[in-house]
């Protein structure tokens, strides 16, 4: 007989970003411990698990028991007969022992349950988690305050931080009732009718088919595992505060109050939208206590926008002589002076260096201090409002981005030269004074700071020589390449050990890199390629084993012997001629075209000849060619099945 | 329409029915309430306690000279300790927002996760804040350490905003507005020390004294640490044959640790009097914290030692 399960873990309410990674671990958990497959749910006070089509017991097993010899004493016979529980007569005999063939019953898969549920539990991941029993007790990550586990119709016997599991669930806090009895088939409409919508899909739809689709994907998420019944409510600010920035006035609704802003043809309107964990605002009352928070929020935004007015961006780049950056690498004042420095260096025009002086002076506006998130943004906005030119402004505005790999860079290239001076400038000072990153440990995000230079000199095909930027600092170039592989190969998908070969024959210039790297892809699937990189690291194996290190020697034509040897010193020859002309599509096949005349020599010739003088003419020739053609890629770094 | 003080009134009687002792405010400047004996060393091991009161709340940095709506130097807490914590806790809470007329079936109440840290005092714990309609009403915490100890048992601490929930239930847009008692208003009663005292912590106060202030009561702190950990290795005082045989101590419950904790207190309140000043650098912020949390940390465990040495011992047993 096969029965459905149902398990609901009642808790107090969890962080709502935490919910998707529990249920992934209950699921797996689940698997490994029962081998069914279930599906999931949850909402901010339950991680629900359901499955069907489980056994009601293991199949029993029989399991062989082995005893002492055939030729054993008799009385070494009967006492294991006796341990078994079984007579003389009914051993068996087997390769000269005597045995006893057991059936062990399988064990019920409520057994199984009661003892692996709790394990299963336990294991799921929490960033943070808490202890509310007392000291040593059980670690989850809000308090557990009730279980439901039903097998069929019974209930599988646990216990987790003193909470029994039974058949008894909980409804909405509010709404719902506080001990709702269910079973496996009618648990989800009995949680629906004390205001639970059990499946996350569904709030979802709820919130969007009141919202219009196309809202901001992370708060509807965060929304949806914040309520259990959402119904979303509509709220309107006195038109006025439009006159703030949109920037400002979204990331109070978004950020700070959790609410959807409403846009007209592209513009913000004076509504929002707030989702509740509600069935209803009949009276308003509500939306008036929602709209009094958000014109109390509007209010500071204006106070700080106006009191900020009162003194110039320019005027407050002083200031920031009182505002440290780190401990040891002084104030921003001086930090602001460096990228400054650097970003004449790197070839910024008036308007680039100009934004770059004034990058950090809204650190100390009332405004970023109060919306930390808005820094650069509100650095933008204030230099628009007092007048800067577009191409200053913006650069300002813009110079944090990327702030992930999903941001785009910055708009142009005074942009994203303050961006990249700023960060080089962070990464230089606290490799410097030995900041650096180790495991989960960047306090300073140095790793996004790296990544967004990465992002920003490939996308914005900027040839700018890292190297020198990073001050040749052999941990920070090492940190570097870490962050261009992760580029390459996580975010733009290339292979690991195209990355691998064309950053070993260099990785100075970015933009460079991107082309030999389109070009090795274009180029890997033709016929010549690989093979001719396994004949690359054949060479270099024949190369370190001679220990041969060329001693600068030129290839002496004359001792080549004609035929396969002289044929590719020929062939090669011609190549390399090509080569310094060609794009790098054409020359990565161009020397793939060497393949027939390299597998040839191998195939003909000696190179270690007794002839000590032939045989470091055939090394030198050897080593050559590969030093010729490494200078796109290591292709004794690709892969090959050969 | 309730005023501030029947609120005030209403809940005390709340949590006073549900077991709680009702203590008045500690009188020395705090940051929050958490920051008083009756929270920061009741926490500490294995003894239950209940106990709510109002404590005011100074946050120097927080002032706005009387002219922002809603922020003060000085606010007032209501701050409500279960020890241990109850398993129908957040239905207790949500009880006293009955009790004080909010119909909760005609609201929008959320729980969003919010951890409390604080590293002067070496604590911190999980929870939530309680979000009643869109506005922060009140701090839920599971205490987890406090003076970097765990703690034996796990309280609940409920930290009500009493102006805003006040502005609230009044329907004020300004915690100015809100009546205090019938007829007087908030502004009336407070008005002229969120003022001053805006003008003394951001322009008038003198950072030399403030330093000096603070260098004095970290002293003192410091000494009375010291002596009592000096009293707890040092001969005559324990009870037994040999001085090696650990407590129970003889006469320790007599040492002044209250008294050395208030100087604590005071060195907190004088850094952040410091900060709003001005006068701390970031750099200097982080080893000025470090030196508070080190006599928190220091006052915690004495504390425990003194308390519970008995305990201790026979834990050890």
């Amino acid at each position: 007989m096969s029965l459905p399960f149902l398990l609901e873990i009642g808790t107090e309410e969890i962080p709502d970003w935490m919910i998707e990674g529990a249920l992934g671990d209950l699921r797996k958990g689940f698997f490994e411990t029962t081998g069914n497959e279930s599906t999931v749910d949850a909402t901010p006070r339950r991680l629900v698990l359901r499955a069907t089509g489980l056994i009601e017991r293991q199949p029993d097993v029989v399991q062989k028991v082995s005893g002492p010899a055939v030729n054993a004493p008799e009385a070494a016979v009967a006492g294991f007969a006796r341990k078994q529980g079984v007579t003389a007569a009914e051993l068996e005999k087997q390769d000269g022992k005597y045995v006893v063939m057991k059936r062990v019953a399988g064990r019920t898969t409520k057994q199984i349950l009661a003892e692996g549920l709790p394990e299963i539990i336990g294991k799921i991941y929490f960033p943070k988690t808490m202890y509310w029993t007392g000291k040593n007790g059980l670690r989850f990550i809000r308090p557990i305050r009730w279980i439901v586990a039903l097998l069929g119709d019974d209930v599988v016997p646990l216990e987790i931080g003193g909470v029994e599991a039974g058949n008894v669930s909980s409804g909405h806090r509010i709404l719902g009732a506080r001990q709702i009895p269910v079973t496996i088939t009618d648990f989800e409409q009995k949680l629906r009718d004390n205001f639970v919508i059990l499946s996350a899909e569904e709030r979802q739809q709820r919130i969007l088919s009141a919202t219009g689709r196309g809202q901001d994907e992370d708060l509807l998420k965060t929304l949806v595992y914040l309520t259990e019944y959402p119904t979303v409510i509509s709220g309107s600010f006195d038109p006025e505060y439009l006159k703030l920035p949109a920037e400002v006035l979204v990331t109070v609704m978004k950020h700070h109050q959790k609410y959807f802003a409403v846009y007209e043809n592209g513009r913000l309107t004076n509504r929002f939208l707030a989702v509740t964990n509600t069935d209803g605002d009949p009276d308003g009352l509500i939306r008036r206590g929602n709209e009094r928070v958000l014109r109390a929020r509007f209010n500071d935004a204006q106070f700080f926008w106006e009191t900020d007015q009162k003194k110039k961006l320019a005027d407050r780049v002083a200031d920031l002589a009182h505002v440290t950056f780190q401990a040891k690498l002084g104030s921003y004042l001086e930090k602001s002076r460096r990228i400054e420095a650097l970003a004449a260096e790197l070839g910024g025009d008036g308007a680039a260096v100009r934004a770059a002086h004034l990058s950090k002076a809204d650190l100390t506006t009332e405004m970023v201090k109060e919306f930390t998130e808005l820094q650069g943004v509100v650095g933008g906005l204030y230099a628009q409002a007092q007048g800067e030119p577009e191409d200053v402004w913006t650069a300002i505005y813009d110079h944090y981005k990327p702030v992930s790999m999903e941001d785009s860079i910055p708009r142009n290239r005074g942009g994203q030269l303050v961006s990249i001076a700023d960060k080089f400038d962070t990464l230089r000072g606290c490799f410097g004074i030995g900041l650096i990153p180790t495991g989960s440990k960047d306090p300073f995000a140095l790793r996004r700071a790296a990544q967004g230079i990465v992002k920003i000199l490939v996308e914005g095909k900027l040839r700018l020589p890292i190297r020198k930027l990073l001050n040749s600092d052999a941990k920070l170039e090492e940190f570097f390449l870490d962050r261009i592989r992760y580029y390459f190969k996580d975010i733009r998908g290339f292979k690991y050990d195209e990355v691998n070969a064309i950053l070993a024959s260099g990785w100075d210039d970015l933009v460079d890199v991107e082309e030999r790297l389109i070009a090795i892809q274009a180029v890997r699937p033709t016929e010549d390629f690989e093979p001719l990189a396994a004949s690359f690291k054949r060479i270099q194996n024949i190369l370190k084993q001679a220990q041969f290190t060329g001693n600068g020697g030129a290839i002496d034509t004359a001792l080549l012997e004609p035929g396969p040897e002289s044929d590719l010193y020929h062939e090669f020859q011609n190549v390399r001629g090509r080569l310094a002309n060609l794009p790098y599509r054409p020359a990565l096949e161009s020397i793939a075209s060497l393949r027939p005349k390299v597998d040839l020599f191998f195939d003909k010739v000696l190179v270690n000849a007794q002839d000590p003088q032939i045989r470091q003419n055939r090394l030198t020739l050897l080593q050559t060619l590969l030093a010729e053609f490494s200078t796109i890629a290591d292709f004794s770094e690709i892969v090959t099945n050969t | 329409m309730d005023s501030y003080q029947e609120i005030i009134f209403k809940l005390k009687k709340y949590w006073s029915d549900r077991g709680c002792i009702i203590q008045e405010p500690y009188d020395l400047e705090v940051g929050a309430g958490t920051m008083t004996p009756e929270t920061f060393l009741r926490v500490l091991g294995p003894k239950p306690y209940r106990v709510a009161y109002v404590q005011p709340s100074r946050r120097p940095a927080d002032g706005r000279y009387g002219e922002n709506p809603n922020r003060l130097y000085k606010h007032m807490q209501l701050q409500v300790i279960l020890k241990p914590s109850p398993a129908d806790v957040i239905d207790q809470y949500l009880g006293s927002l009955t009790a004080i007329g909010i119909d909760l079936k005609k609201h929008d109440i959320k729980f969003e996760e919010d951890n409390w840290e604080s590293p002067t005092l070496g604590a911190w714990g999980v929870g939530w804040q309680v979000m009643l309609d869109g506005l922060e009403i009140t701090q839920f915490t599971y205490f987890q350490q406090c003076g970097g100890i765990d703690l034996d048992l796990v309280p609940a601490e409920l930290t009500y905003g009493l102006e805003r929930l006040t502005a609230f239930l009044q329907l004020k847009d300004s915690v100015y507005d809100i009546e205090w008692a019938p007829g007087v208003s908030y502004r009336d009663v407070r008005f002229a020390d969120e003022l001053q005292f805006s003008v003394y912590n951001f322009e008038m106060a003198d950072v030399g004294m403030l330093w000096k202030l603070f260098e004095l009561h970290e002293g003192e702190a410091g000494r009375l640490l010291g002596e009592f950990r000096a009293l707890r290795k040092g001969p005559g005082i324990r009870n037994g044959p040999e001085n090696r045989v650990p407590g129970p101590y003889v006469g320790i419950e007599r040492f002044p640790l209250l008294p050395a904790y208030e100087h604590v207190l005071k060195c907190s309140h004088l850094f952040n009097t410091l900060d709003a000043r001005g006068a701390i650098s970031v750099t200097e912020r982080v080893a000025v914290i470090a030196r508070v949390r080190k006599l928190a940390v220091g006052m915690a465990e004495a504390w425990m030692a003194q308390q519970y040495a008995g305990e201790l011992v026979e834990a050890a047993q």
